[in-house]
C-alpha cells in the first residue's frame, strides 16, 4: 500500500521533561518519527516542552512548539496549525494520554484531527488493566488472576480465586507505599486493610504471585495490511518483581526454547491484532513459569517504549522511524531495510551477539529512600553493552556503568548477604558476585534470588576466571588465560589489579602477546547480508569488520549512561557536533553506550561504535580509526575525565586544550588565576583532611559550600554552617583524599546566581547568553530555574560579567564552548567557576537565541572555521523572554524529604517562552507538571527574614483573589498589616493541622520557606503532603514571586499563546545552513 | 575450567579456524552451511535434510536450554557436524533432560566451539556454501584440506535415500480421522505429521522410493512431498514416479525438497543458491493475498522461475532474493512451498498452507 494521500499535515506530541520512567528515549524515538514523516514529504508540527531534545530543533519538525503538553495549549496549537492527523504513539506515556484527553474533550473531532498509528478504543484496551484482562480472555491468552478491590469484602472474594501468596497494591501512593506481598490470610487482612487506607480513592488491586517467574519482552510491529513481526525478544535477569525499567535486560532471549519462543511470538501476535493497534511498535510483557512453563501475560505498551528504543539498537531495526511510516500508510514490505539496502524490512531481525542492558540508580542522591528494586521504577538511566557471548556484553556493560567504587563485603554476615540476595537492590552485583566467591552454590543463589542458573553459571565462569589470574605476576598469566580473560570482558584496569600490576602494562602484555579487539557489525540479520552501516562492537575474536576509511575524521565521546547532572543534554552536544562536523564533510565516529539516545541512533553518525566510555575501549577505537581530532568537551564529566590521558597517550584532543580543562578545574592554578586577572571569588581553600578542612571553614567563615571535585551535578554537596556539620560531612559523606580533595568556599547568602554561555576562539569571545538563577544561590543551578534574558540584573553588573567572560577565555584559550557560573552579593560580582566544555545549559542557550551554538563549536574546535567567520555579535540576542525550569522525581522515593539544596536532583528541564517574564514562567511551571493556581487559599509560612517580603507577595496573593492562611508567626504580622488570614497548626501544634489541610485538599498554593534547622520535621511534613496531592510549592522568596507574577499574568492574559521557533527566530538566517557547509 | 581438546576446522578453499572441540571427538566432513535461527537447534540438529552437512548457528550461545525429549525432528541428529560459538556449559529449562555436549556425544556427533563464527559465516556468504571438515584428531590442516578434497560435492549428491524410513508406517490422526494422507519420506519432520494429525489426517509414511502403483494401492486422499537433504536433481527416479501420480489428480503438497520434486516433475529446473536460506526470519509474500509471512527455512537448492511450464504459477516469492518460494499447479489441485510450514524451528505464520491442503482434499472427496 502506497502512502496515504488524504493527509499533509502531522502533529507529534514528544514526551517532555526527563523523568524516571520517561526519559531520552522518546527523543530518540520521536526524532526518528519526525525526520521519517519529513522525509515522506509531510509536514510537521510538533509540540514538546523539552528544550534539551533534538527532535526540538528547528530543523527537525517544520514548525516546532516547546510548549507545555498541557490540553489547554495543545488545543491551541490544533486551532492554530490546523493538522489533519496526530501521531499519538512516540512521545511516551505523557504524549498516549494527552492524546487520548484531546480525543475525549472533543479537541480532535472539532478541528478535524485523524489519529493515526493507534486509535483510541485500542490505548485504552492497552492500557486499562480490565479491559485488556478481558480482550485476552476472550482470545486465551491467560494472564495474572486478580482484580481491583474497594473494600475489604471484596478483596476477600478476589484473594480467593488469586490464592497465596497474593500481591496487594494500593492505588495512587507514593512511592507504591502501603502495600505489599501476603503469604497468609491473617497477613493478607493486615496488608490490604491498610492499603485501602493509604490509597487515597481507597482502592487495591490484589493479584497472585508471579513473583520469582521469568519475565519476557516482545517488541511486536504490525502495518496496516495485517503483517505482523517481532523484532526482538528481551529477557529479564531479574525474575518479576523488580521492574523492567530497573532490571538487566538481554537480547534476545537465552534460556527459551523455540517451542515456548513461539509460544510467546504467537500470542504476541494474537494480543497485538485483538487490541487492534493498526500500525506500529508494541510492547508486550510476558510472565514464564520456571517450573512448568505456564505463561501470564503482563502488560501492552501500545505505542513505542523504553524496550523498543532498547530493540532498536540491539537489533539495528529503527522500529520508530519504522512505525511512522506505517502510520502513514505504508506496508512493511515496501520499506527497505536500511543496513542492508537490499532486503525488505518485513522480516524479523536476527542477531549473533548477545546485547545487555544495565540500569543506573542514584539512590546515593536520596538519603532516606530504601535501596530495595520492586515494581516501581528507580533508575534514572542505563547502558547498554554488546558482545558475542553473555559474559562478555554484560561485563562490557559493567564497566561502561562508570560506578564509583564496589562495595567492600569482606566479613559480611551469612544472615544478611543472604537478605541482600533476596531482595534486589541496586548493588545486587557485588553480593552476587561476593557470593559466587565465597562458596554459595548456584542453586542456593538461586533460591535466593531466582535468577535463572543460567545467568548465575555465566558470572560463576567469569569468577573462576579470575581466580585463575588472582594474585598471579602479570607475565606469568598463560597466553591463554589472558585472552580467555579479554573474552569474558574482564578489563586491563581488573586485570591489572588482579595481577598487582598497572593498566598499563596490561595494555602492553597484551599487546606484546597480540591480544586485540576487533570490531563487528550490527547487522540485523546474522551476516546473512552485507551491511552498508558501520555500527559496530568490539570483541575478542579474529576477523575485523571495522574497516576504517582514510577520510579526514572526528570522533566524538558522548556522556555515558544518563544521570542527575549528566543527561540528555549533553547528548544534545554530541550529536550536534556530529551533525555540524558531518556537514563540513568529516567523517564522524560516535562512541557511546547508552540505548536511550539520538547519539546512538546508527544515523547520527557516519561511524557508530556501541562502547563503553574508558581510556581502554577508547584508545582501542582511537588504534583502529587513527581520527584526526577527537572531542572530549561536549559529553560531560564521562570524556572529560579521560582527557588527560588520552592526551598523554598522544590522541589529539581538539578545542581548549586539556592543560586549560585542568587549569580551570584545580583549584589552586585557578584562584591564582582568577587573583591574576583581578577577578573576585569566593573565599575557598582546598583540603584533604577532616584538620585541614576545619583550618579553612574557620579561616573563611561559616556558612561555607563543600564538595569534592571533578564532579557533576553536586553530588556530595553541602552548605554547612558549623564545625561540628562540617567534621560530620567529612567523616561520612566522602573519603577526602590527595587525589580527591574537597573544595572550601565561602557560601554567599543571599546572593543572585548567574549562569553564562560562550563561544571562543583565539578571534574573540561571544557571549551566548546570561541566565539569570530564580532561585537564590545555595540550590544547585540545574535545580533552580532561570531566565533569558536575565531580568532583574544591573547594567554595570552585566557589564562586568561580560568583561569576565571575555577575559576568562582569553586567559584559558578556550576554543569551543566555556560556561560559568557567578553570584553576585552586595553589588559584587563573584566567579563560583569556569568550565572550558559544554554545559548543561547549552541546548535551553541555542533554543532561545536561534543560533546553534554547539555547532558552531564543534566547527572552531576542528579549525574548518574562526569565530569571526560567523559574524556573531558580541552578545547574542533572544527575541522573547525563555525561562527553564526543572522537573524533580521525588515522588518516587518515599521517604525523602523533597528540599532543593546545593546537590542536584532533578532529572529534566522544561522551557517557557512569552512575552513577558511572567507568562514565561508559567509556562515553564505548566510544562514542569505544576497546575497554576488562580484561587484558593494560599498558606504561607516563612521565616523571620523573609517576613516583609511575605507581605508583599501576600497582599498581591489577595488582591489576586486568594484566601491567606499561615502558621502563628507568619499570620499574625500579615493580620497586623491588615490582611484577612485564617491561623493553623503547625505540624507539631496538634490538629488539624496544616498537613490535614493539605490532604483535604484545601490548600491551593504553598510559600514556605526553611525556618532554619530546628523546625525541619514540619517543613518536611508539609512538603511531603504537598508533593503526594500535588499542592504547587516554593520554597524560597524568589521563586514564590516568580509564582505570583506567572499566576497574575494569567489571569490577565485569557487565552494561551503558542508561538513555533521557527516563528520565534524568522528573522534569523540559518547559520549554519549557509556558513557551515 | 580445565583447558579444552582442541579442534580445526578446515574448508575447502584452504580457510582454517582453530578452537575448542565439544560434542564427540573424532573427525568429519560435509557441506559447510549456516542456519541463522537464535532458538531450536534440537530441532535442527534432528532435521534429516542436514544430512551431508556441517551446521554452523550464527547466534553465539547454544545449548543454554540443553535437550529434551519432545522436541526432536526424527529418529536421530542428522548434521554431520556443529559449530558455535560458545556451547553452554549448563542446560536450564523445565524440559531439559540432558545437554547439548552430553547429546552430541551420545550420537557421536563431533563439534567445535570458540572460533570466530561470524568470520566463518561472512566467508560462506561471500564465496558460497562449500566442504569443510571438523577434526579433534589430526590438527595438521594441510592432511585435514587433503581429505576434504576427496570428499564428494553437495552438487548431484542423493542423499534422500540414505535418510528415508526402511518400512512404511503409520501415523494416527488426533481424535477423528477424516483423511488418509501418503508422506513420501525424503526426510521428513516429525512436526509434519503433527500438523497433518491435529488436522485429522491419518499419515501413511513411505521410504522415498516408493512406486507410484504402490501408494495408489493405499488409496490417499493426498500425497505429501517432504523435505529432505542432498541435490534435487539426483532424483530423477522418485521425480518419474511423482509424475505418473500427478495425473490421478490427487491432490498433492510438496514441501522444500518436495516442492523442488515437484518442479522437475512439471518439466522445470533447479539449481543451487551460494549459500542457501537457513533461518526463521525469512520474508515470504503470498502473492495470491499480497501478505508477507515470516517463514522457517532449510534450503540450498531452488526451483527456476523462468524454466516453469504456463500451467505452473509462482504462488509465493522470497522478498529478500525474489526467489520461487510457491508453486501451485493451474489445473490441478497440486502445490508446493520451498519452505517448512511445518516450522519447529520457526514461526508459525505458514501453518495455513495445510489448511489449504485440507481444502483441496475436502473438494476431491
Amino acid at each position: 500500500m502506497p502512502k496515504r494521500t488524504d493527509i499533509h499535515k502531522i502533529l507529534i506530541i514528544g514526551s517532555g521533561p526527563i523523568v524516571i520512567g520517561q526519559g531520552c528515549e522518546f527523543d530518540y524515538s520521536g526524532t526518528q518519527a519526525c525526520r521519517a514523516l519529513k522525509q515522506e514529504g509531510f509536514e510537521v508540527v510538533l509540540v514538546n516542552s523539552n528544550p534539551a531534545t533534538i527532535m526540538t530543533d528547528p530543523e527537525i519538525a517544520d514548525k516546532t512548539y516547546v510548549e507545555p503538553l498541557t490540553l489547554e495549549t495543545v488545543s491551541a496549537i490544533i486551532e492554530k496549525e490546523r493538522p489533519d492527523a496526530l501521531l499519538p504513539t512516540v512521545g511516551g506515556q505523557t504524549g498516549l494520554n494527552l492524546s487520548v484527553e484531546l480525543y475525549e474533550k472533543g479537541i480532535l473531532d472539532k478541528f478535524g484531527v485523524k489519529l493515526i498509528g493507534a486509535n483510541v478504543e485500542s490505548i485504552k484496551v492497552g492500557e486499562d488493566r480490565e479491559l485488556f484482562k478481558q480482550a485476552m480472555d476472550e482470545i486465551g491468552i491467560p494472564s495474572a488472576k486478580g482484580g481491583f478491590a474497594h473494600t475489604w469484602e471484596e478483596a476477600r472474594k478476589i484473594v480467593e480465586e488469586t490464592g497465596y501468596p497474593a500481591i496487594i497494591r494500593p492505588a495512587y501512593t507514593l512511592g507504591g507505599t502501603g502495600g505489599g506481598t501476603a503469604f497468609n490470610p491473617e497477613e493478607f487482612e493486615e496488608i490490604a486493610k491498610s492499603g485501602l487506607a493509604a490509597s487515597p480513592i481507597s482502592q487495591i488491586l490484589v493479584e497472585e504471585s508471579i513473583l520469582g517467574w521469568k519475565e519476557y519482552e516482545l517488541e511486536v510491529m504490525r502495518d496496516l495490511n495485517d503483517n505482523v513481526v517481532i523484532i526482538c525478544s528481551i529477557e529479564n535477569f531479574d525474575p518479576m518483581g523488580v521492574h523492567t525499567g530497573d532490571s538487566i535486560t538481554v537480547a534476545p532471549a537465552q534460556t527459551l526454547t523455540d517451542v515456548e519462543y513461539q509460544k510467546l511470538r504467537d500470542m504476541s501476535i494474537a494480543c497485538i491484532r485483538k487490541v487492534g493497534v493498526e500500525t506500529g511498535g508494541s510492547n508486550i510483557q510476558f510472565a514464564v513459569n520456571p517450573e512448568n512453563g505456564d505463561v501470564r501475560i503482563i502488560e501492552m505498551n501500545p505505542r513505542v517504549s523504553r524496550s523498543s528504543a532498547l530493540a532498536s539498537k540491539a537489533t539495528g531495526f529503527p522500529i520508530a522511524k519504522i512505525a511512522a511510516k506505517l502510520a502513514v500508510g505504508y506496508t512493511l514490505d515496501e520499506i527497505p531495510n536500511d543496513i542492508t539496502k537490499k532486503t525488505p524490512a518485513s522480516f524479523e531481525p536476527t542477531i549473533d551477539y548477545v546485547v545487555t542492558k544495565i540500569p543506573k540508580w542514584a539512590f546515593e542522591k536520596f538519603p532516606g529512600a530504601e535501596d530495595v528494586l520492586g515494581t516501581q521504577m528507580k533508575s534514572v538511566g542505563e547502558v547498554m553493552a554488546i558482545g558475542r557471548t553473555f559474559k562478555e556484553s554484560l561485563f562490557k556493560g559493567l564497566r561502561s556503568l562508570e560506578a564509583v567504587k564496589p562495595l567492600r563485603l569482606e566479613g559480611i554476615p551469612d544472615h544478611l548477604l543472604q537478605r541482600k540476595l533476596a531482595r534486589p537492590n541496586s548493588n545486587r552485583f557485588s553480593y552476587l558476585t561476593y557470593a559466587l566467591r565465597n562458596g554459595y552454590s548456584i542453586e542456593e543463589i538461586h533460591r535466593l534470588t531466582k535468577i535463572d542458573p543460567w545467568f548465575l553459571e555465566q558470572l560463576q565462569e567469569v569468577m573462576q576466571l579470575q581466580a585463575r589470574i588472582d594474585g598471579r605476576n602479570l607475565n606469568d598469566v598463560p597466553s591463554e588465560v589472558l585472552q580467555n580473560a579479554k573474552e569474558f570482558a574482564l578489563s586491563d584496569r581488573r586485570i591489572s589489579y588482579l595481577t598487582n600490576s598497572t593498566e598499563d602494562e596490561v595494555r602492553e602484555r597484551r599487546k606484546d602477546l597480540n591480544i586485540e579487539p576487533v570490531y563487528k557489525r550490527v547487522d540485523t540479520c546474522g551476516a546473512e547480508f552485507e551491511s552498508h552501516t558501520p555500527y559496530l562492537y568490539s570483541t575478542y575474536e579474529e576477523e575485523n569488520e571495522a574497516d576504517p576509511t582514510d577520510r579526514r575524521k572526528i570522533m566524538i565521546l558522548g556522556s555515558g549512561p544518563n544521570r542527575i547532572g549528566q543527561g540528555i543534554e549533553f547528548d544534545y552536544c554530541c550529536c550536534h557536533a556530529s551533525f555540524a562536523l558531518r556537514d563540513a564533510d568529516f567523517e564522524t565516529i560516535m562512541v557511546n553506550c547508552n540505548p536511550e539516545t539520538v547519539s546512538t541512533d546508527y544515523d547520527t553518525s557516519d561511524r557508530l561504535y556501541f562502547e563503553p566510555l574508558t581510556f581502554e575501549d577508547v584508545m582501542n577505537i582511537v588504534e583502529t580509526e587513527n581520527p584526526e581530532g577527537v572531542i572530549v568537551q561536549f559529553g560531560g564529566q564521562t570524556p572529560l575525565n579521560l582527557a588527560d590521558r588520552l592526551h598523554k597517550a598522544g590522541v589529539p584532543i581538539i578545542g581548549t586544550s586539556p592543560d586549560s580543562i585542568d587549569l580551570a578545574e584545580d583549584r589552586k592554578r585557578f584562584s591564582a588565576l582568577l587573583q591574576e586577572l583581578n577577578i573576585p571569588q569566593p573565599d575557598n581553600g582546598t583540603a584533604v583532611s577532616p584538620e585541614e578542612a576545619k583550618k579553612i571553614a574557620n579561616k573563611i567563615g561559616y556558612p561555607v559550600v563543600v564538595r569534592p571535585s571533578f564532579v557533576l551535578g553536586g553530588r556530595a554537596m553541602a552548605i554547612v554552617y558549623d564545625e561540628q556539620t562540617l567534621d560530620e560531612y567529612m567523616r561520612t559523606a566522602v573519603d577526602a583524599s590527595p587525589e580527591k580533595p574537597i573544595l572550601i568556599d565561602k557560601f554567599l547568602e543571599r546572593a543572585v546566581e548567574i549562569d553564562v554561555d560562550a563561544l571562543a576562539d583565539e578571534t574573540g569571545c561571544v557571549i551566548a547568553g546570561i541566565q539569570e538563577h530564580i532561585e537564590e544561590a545555595g540550590i544547585h543551578s540545574g535545580d533552580s530555574s532561570s531566565v533569558l534574558p536575565a531580568q532583574k540584573l544591573a547594567a554595570e553588573h552585566l557589564e562586568t560579567i561580560k568583561h569576565y567572560t571575555v577575559n576568562l577565555a582569553k586567559a584559558l584559550k578556550v576554543i569551543g564552548l566555556m560556561n560559568l557560573q557567578l553570584a553576585i552579593k552586595d553589588d559584587r560580582v563573584y566567579v563560583i567557576e569556569v568550565n572550558p566544555r559544554a554545559s548543561r545549559t547549552v541546548p535551553f542557550v541555542a533554543k532561545a537565541t536561534g543560533i546553534p551554538i554547539a555547532k558552531i563549536a564543534s566547527l572552531i574546535m576542528a579549525g574548518e572555521k574562526t569565530l569571526a567567520d560567523f559574524n556573531l555579535p558580541a552578545m547574542l540576542s533572544v527575541p522573547q523572554i525563555f525561562v527553564k525550569s526543572p522537573v524533580f522525581p521525588f515522588k518516587k522515593f518515599a521517604g525523602v524529604d523533597p528540599v532543593l539544596g546545593p546537590e542536584m536532583h532533578s532529572t529534566g528541564e522544561v522551557m517557557g517562552v512569552g512575552e513577558t517574564f511572567g507568562e514565561a514562567y508559567g509556562k515553564a511551571m505548566e510544562g514542569a507538571g505544576i497546575v497554576l493556581p488562580m484561587s484558593g487559599k494560599a498558606f504561607i509560612s516563612v521565616n523571620d527574614s523573609d517576613k516583609g517580603q511575605a507581605v508583599v507577595l501576600a497582599r498581591r496573593l489577595d488582591k489576586l483573589g486568594f484566601d491567606l492562611i499561615a502558621t502563628y508567626g507568619t499570620a499574625k504580622r500579615l493580620q497586623e498589616v491588615g490582611l484577612t488570614c485564617e491561623t493553623v497548626f503547625k505540624v507539631n501544634e496538634g490538629r488539624p493541622n496544616i498537613a490535614d489541610y493539605i490532604k483535604q485538599g484545601e490548600i491551593s498554593l504553598i510559600i514556605n520557606t526553611p525556618l532554619g534547622r530546628t523546625s525541619h520535621y514540619d517543613e518536611q511534613a508539609i512538603r511531603k503532603s504537598a508533593l503526594q496531592f500535588n499542592v504547587p510549592t516554593v520554597t524560597t522568596m524568589t521563586g514564590a514571586e516568580a509564582l505570583i507574577e506567572a499566576i497574575a499574568t494569567k489571569k490577565s492574559q485569557g487565552q494561551v499563546k503558542v508561538r513555533s521557533l521557527q516563528e520565534i527566530h524568522a528573522n534569523k538566517k540559518s547559520l549554519i545552513a549557509e556558513e557551515g557547509r | 575450567m580445565n583447558l579444552s581438546k582442541k579442534a580445526i576446522l578446515v574448508l575447502e578453499d584452504g580457510r582454517t579456524f582453530r578452537g575448542d572441540s565439544f560434542g564427540a571427538e573424532g573427525e568429519t566432513f560435509g557441506e559447510m552451511v549456516f542456519n541463522t535461527s537464535m532458538t531450536g537447534y534440537q530441532e535442527i540438529l534432528t532435521d534429516p535434510s542436514y544430512a551431508g552437512q556441517l551446521v554452523c548457528m550464527t547466534y553465539p550461545l547454544i545449548g543454554n536450554y540443553g535437550v529434551n525429549e519432545e522436541d526432536t525432528e526424527s529418529r536421530r541428529p542428522w548434521v554431520e557436524g556443529f559449530v558455535v560459538r560458545e556451547a553452554s556449559r549448563v542446560a536450564s529449562n523445565w524440559r531439559s533432560t540432558e545437554s547439548l555436549d552430553s547429546y552430541l556425544k551420545r550420537h557421536k556427533i563431533v563439534g567445535i566451539e570458540r572460533i570466530d563464527t561470524r568470520a566463518l559465516v561472512r566467508h560462506i556468504r561471500d564465496k558460497g556454501a562449500m566442504r569443510a571438515a571438523i577434526s579433534s584428531i589430526d590438527a595438521d590442516e594441510k592432511s585435514l584440506l587433503e581429505k576434504v578434497l576427496a570428499t564428494p560435492a553437495m552438487q548431484n549428491r542423493e542423499l534422500a535415500s540414505a535418510v528415508t524410513i526402511d518400512k512404511t508406517f503409520d501415523y494416527p490422526a488426533e481424535r477423528e480421522e477424516k483423511f488418509h494422507v501418503v508422506c513420501f519420506d525424503f526426510g521428513v519432520k516429525t512436526n509434519s505429521l503433527r500438523e497433518f494429525a491435529k488436522h485429522g489426517c491419518k499419515i501413511t509414511v513411505v521410504p522415498a522410493e516408493t512406486s507410484a502403483k504402490e501408494v495408489l494401492a493405499l488409496k490417499p486422499d493426498g500425497i505429501f512431498l517432504s523435505n529432505g537433504p542432498g541435490d534435487p536433481a539426483s532424483m530423477q527416479k522418485v521425480v518419474s514416479e511423482i509424475r505418473k501420480l500427478t495425473e490421478n489428480a490427487v491432490p498433492m503438497f510438496g514441501i522444500c525438497l518436495g516442492h523442488q520434486i515437484l518442479g522437475q516433475v512439471f518439466g522445470g529446473e533447479t539449481y543451487k543458491l551460494k549459500f542457501g536460506h537457513r533461518g526463521g526470519n525469512q520474508p515470504i509474500m503470498d502473492l495470491t493475498t499480497g501478505k508477507v509471512e515470516i517463514t522457517s527455512h532449510n534450503h540450498g537448492f531452488a526451483v527456476e522461475a523462468k524454466s516453469l511450464p504456463a500451467e505452473i504459477e509462482v504462488t509465493h516469492v522470497n522478498l529478500n532474493d525474489q526467489t520461487v518460494a510457491g508453486l501451485r499447479h493451474k489445473n490441478l489441485p497440486i502445490f508446493s512451498v520451498q519452505y517448512h510450514p511445518e516450522s519447529a524451528p520457526g514461526p508459525h505464520d505458514s501453518e495455513y498452507l495445510f489448511r489449504r491442503f485440507i481444502e483441496l482434499m475436502e473438494k476431491g472427496k
